[in-house]
């Protein structure tokens, strides 16, 4: 559950955008920029009832509630 | 009052011997997004809040004690047995030359912290913005330490306290829906 | 002072921490939910459960907390180490 919880999680708060490249500029281009929209701000009242991680899945991922869990993964910029 | 309790709130490890990565770690100690700046932005606005959201305020600013206590046990650990010459090499040279290994509550560049870090304004609104905001800086700051580091045990503890900040910042929206709906209609659970 | 902590002591400590996790999140929920009667009851069974393995802890590895909220033994447990940064 924890490994299928943080890949959809890392997909659906994602984010991509890709700033304007000049052929001025001094360094290679990265292409695509990416941020996160963290799960409070697509649902910033928790519904009661939700779904509870184990308190030991719970305590490893800093949250009680699957819904609210927002992986983050260090990713090249 | 406050009670001590001699346990961290989540198991800090750190396996990499990396002075360099506690002087970034002193952004969330001594910074203006850190978990000092936090706690007593929290327990301070606490006395001029309406009287519903005092115990989030108190819990989370509670809570971030603990984690400016994690924050201090990685600093702690990565730079205990470290040589003044590993010190230097890592930028901590004139951080040894007025502290020795002491901790101090300065961020990443060696600013002091200062109040004017923090805000109470009175205005409820204008108060849990502010926290939100806070929160998500933290969250952000986290972000960028954990990519300064491969240190996966360290990004470990990292992560654990970035989602913290998602979760408080998830508190303080919902704090601000309580203060919506305090004319009489309330979300009834 | 090198004390070397056995195993049992980490596993015990880990137990203690993931059940007050689920505490502080209930705790921050029940802020905003105060009649989440199913919530409530959770953090009631976890206070009590958590009593016991505190009390557990604590026999065998002295007090958790200062200022009279927990029992010590002779010479004065308090000062012992480790220290949460140092274990």
């Amino acid at each position: 559950m924890n490994e299928y919880i943080a890949h959809a999680g890392a997909a659906d708060q994602l984010r991509v955008w890709h700033p304007f490249v000049s052929p001025l500029d001094p360094c290679p281009p990265i292409a695509e920029k990416t941020f996160i929209i963290p799960p409070n701000v697509t649902m910033p009242w928790q519904p009661p009832g939700l779904p509870q991680f184990s308190p030991y899945e719970a305590l490893k991922l800093g949250t009680l509630w699957p819904a609210y869990y927002s992986p983050y993964e260090t990713t090249p910029k | 009052m406050w009670i001590y309790e001699k346990k961290l709130q989540y198991p800090v490890k750190v396996s990499k011997c990396d002075p360099y990565m506690a002087k970034l770690l002193l952004e969330q100690y001594g910074g203006a997004d850190g978990e000092l700046a936090a706690a007593l932005r929290y327990l301070n606005q606490r006395y001029t809040i309406p009287d519903k959201v005092i115990g989030l305020l108190t819990d989370i600013g509670t809570e971030e004690f603990a984690h400016l206590e994690m924050i201090a046990t990685m600093v702690y650990k990565l730079t205990k047995d470290a040589t003044p010459e590993q010190l230097r090499a890592a930028g901590l040279g004139d951080h040894y030359a007025n502290h020795d290994k002491a901790l101090f509550y300065q961020n990443a560049s060696g600013v002091p912290w200062t109040a004017t870090y923090i805000q109470a304004k009175g205005d409820p609104i204008a108060d849990l913005y502010e926290d939100i905001a806070a929160e998500e800086k933290a969250r952000a700051t986290y972000q960028w330490l954990i990519d300064m580091t491969d240190d996966v045990d360290l990004q470990d503890g990292l992560k654990f306290l970035r989602e913290r900040e998602v979760i408080h910042s998830l508190r303080f929206r919902e704090a601000v829906e309580i203060l919506k709906e305090s004319h009489g209609v309330k979300k009834v659970f | 002072m090198t004390r070397k902590m056995p195993d049992h002591y980490y596993k015990l400590l880990r137990d203690l921490q993931a059940m007050d996790f689920v505490l502080v999140e209930l705790t921050l929920y029940l802020d905003t939910h105060p009649h989440d009667m199913a919530a409530l009851q959770q953090y009631n069974q976890f206070a009590s459960a958590r009593q016991h393995l505190s009390a557990q802890f604590e026999q065998e590895f002295g007090p958790l907390k200062h200022f009279g909220q927990g029992y010590t033994r002779a010479p004065w447990q308090w000062n012992e180490t480790p220290w949460p940064w140092q274990v």
